[in-house]
């Protein structure tokens, strides 16, 4: 995975492209001719298993690379298809709220491996003109890792090619109540200033508090780890998106993976343009 | 959704397949608890006057076998059902759209009876969706009929199976009738607690997420509670959910082939198990509802662990 961002990155603005870069574009090209999803979400399960088959430990010592690094470079890989496709709106459920729950070891491992990449990821994502966006209740972060995220915020903040959102200490639940807190805190504010020229809370009211305003919603919801839930992310969100499951672990997605949850998003979105224009309307 | 129990004189659809029998009925006839509106006297008419019929199954559900392969211990108790595909269920059979939605209710009525015969707690079904009004207006008034024609029917079968319906949803929308129906009915069936089927009518996740806000806003306004103080279990009391024990599904079946949720539910469906089945809703049997079940059993639910 690692080799293949690396290389793509550099053959870039060359002409001369390895056969299989050349057999992905013309792919690409094919699906181009139907509908590209303007969002697309990961919900980025199976890295512990497949940890678990490479054998790799907390801190990375057999197998080479740390647990998560191979689930950083699918990460990149998707990033780069995605932009390649000229998807503009990518999202990526990074950790949970409830992953606070596991074991020490694992979030400190998990912790300290975010905090590796984020070198990594700057160069990564500046080389591709990505805006990035840190989603989640960022107070929960250690003040390293919440500086470093702001940090990155504010450097890519220029960039519109596309965007990545990093959902990390983020449950949808955690952002609806966040929404609804802003909502009631400025509505009260409304009325102390005598300022109550609309006496409801509209839906509109609710979705601009989300961490998520920074994106429409998702047109396709990709789960890897061949679970079927969307274990509390993007649930305010995902009401129209197409929800796509897969057997395979998260890193070890692959280029035919999204192509195949693209063709199937491209044969319902007639009717899911449909449902957002109805929704928008009431 | 509505239920019809019984046979009426002329059939409410052509489809090949013949009209299920009356479900839900027993050889003997109680003194029901009054509701507020009179409600069951086709009920009534129907049970004296039926020849042979089927007797629903009240043994208590400790001692009712399970399908082969369906652990009691991990049974759903909250099951959430999208019922979509009625409409093409007639297309698919040059029928009116109407006999979809007939057809889909004796669907609901079959889902119903093994929910209480294998000791599922809650059924929640996604009868009319707030986005639904924007259908033709001829087939929005036949599902209000359809509806207030079921629960009028229906009523002494709920009391008599000990069953407690809740509706959520925008019911300001619906005509005044039905409104009334659907209130007096949660109302009368309120005690009941064998089996509860919550009916979505005009309802979307959206709009109880909202409404939610809604109520807390009023509250903070009030000075009941501070804007900060709202948490999950403040905000889960506001949600239309609140009427069950079980709010959140543990499962919830989509049919017609479709993988979306549709504005369901949104916040309840966090953790829940998600079953995508491909057959359209009137073609949803206790094979594929087995199935599903079968399915939900062998999820490993880890709630972000």
């Amino acid at each position: 995975m690692e080799k293949e961002v690396m290389s793509s990155l550099k053959m870039e603005g060359n002409i001369l492209c390895s056969a299989s870069s050349f057999i992905r574009k013309c792919i690409f090209g094919v699906l181009r001719v139907g509908a590209i999803p303007n969002h697309i979400a990961f919900i980025m399960d199976g890295n512990r298993r497949y940890a678990k088959k490479q054998k790799l430990s907390h801190d990375g010592a057999a197998g080479g690379g740390g647990r998560y690094d191979a689930g950083f470079w699918a990460l990149m890989v998707m990033l780069l298809y995605c932009q390649e496709l000229g998807v503009k709106y990518i999202t990526a459920y990074a950790f949970s709220i409830d992953n606070f729950k596991r074991k020490p070891e694992e979030v400190e491992s998990l912790m300290t491996s975010m905090l590796e990449k984020f070198h990594l990821l700057d160069i990564l994502v500046k080389r591709l003109a990505v805006r990035v966006h840190f989603a989640g209740n960022l107070e929960l972060l250690s003040n390293e890792l919440r500086a470093s995220a702001m940090e990155l915020t504010e450097a890519t903040a220029a960039y519109s090619k596309s965007v990545l959102t990093i959902c990390i200490a983020y449950t949808s639940r955690d952002e609806i109540l966040h929404a609804v807190r802003e909502s009631c805190e400025q509505k009260r504010i409304g009325l102390e200033f005598g300022n109550d020229d609309d006496d409801e809370i509209k839906l509109m009211k609710v979705e601009k508090n989300m961490y998520m305003a920074v994106a429409p919603d998702p047109d396709i919801i990709i789960r890897t780890g061949g679970e079927n839930r969307l274990s509390n992310f993007l649930l305010w969100q995902s009401c129209w998106s197409h929800l796509h499951s897969m057997r395979v672990l998260w890193p070890e997605i692959g280029v035919w993976n999204l192509v195949f949850a693209i063709l199937n998003f491209q044969r319902n979105k007639t009717y899911y343009l449909e449902m957002k224009k109805k929704e928008k309307e009431l | 959704m509505p239920f019809s129990l019984h046979f009426s004189p002329t059939p409410l659809i052509t489809a090949p397949s013949p009209l299920s029998k009356p479900f839900f009925l027993v050889p003997y006839y109680h003194t029901l608890h009054a509701p507020k509106s009179p409600l069951c006297s086709s009920m009534e008419h129907a049970l004296t006057h039926q020849g042979k019929q089927e007797a629903f199954d009240l043994r208590p559900e400790d001692s009712q076998t399970l399908p082969l392969g369906l652990r009691r211990d991990a049974m759903p108790s909250h099951v959430a059902v999208i019922m979509d595909g009625n409409r093409r269920w007639a297309r698919l059979r040059d029928l009116p759209v109407r006999s979809g939605y007939e057809a889909g209710v004796e669907s609901l009525r079959k889902i119903v009876e093994i929910c209480c015969k294998w000791g599922i707690k809650v059924l929640s079904v996604f009868a009319f969706s707030s986005d639904n009004w924007f259908r033709p207006k001829v087939e929005v008034e036949f599902l209000m009929s359809l509806f207030e024609r079921g629960m009028q029917e229906d009523t002494g079968i709920f009391f008599r199976e000990n069953i407690r319906i809740s509706v959520i949803g925008d019911l300001t929308k619906l005509p005044k009738a039905l409104q009334e129906l659907m209130v007096n009915l949660e109302e009368a069936t309120k005690n009941n607690t064998r089996f509860q089927l919550i009916v979505a009518v005009s309802y979307s996740g959206h709009y109880d997420v909202v409404q939610a806000c809604q109520r807390l806003a009023l509250k903070a306004k009030c000075g009941l509670i501070e804007p900060s103080d709202i948490n999950v279990s403040l905000m889960e009391q506001e949600l239309e959910t609140n009427c069950t024990e079980f709010p959140h599904p543990d499962l919830l079946i989509r049919t017609s082939g479709e993988f979306r949720i549709s504005n369901f539910m949104l916040w309840q469906l966090a953790y829940t198990e998600l079953f995508f089945a491909q057959s359209l809703w009137p073609d949803f049997g206790e094979a594929e509802f087995l199935k599903a079940l079968l399915a939900f059993q062998q999820r490993q639910r880890r709630y972000g662990v």
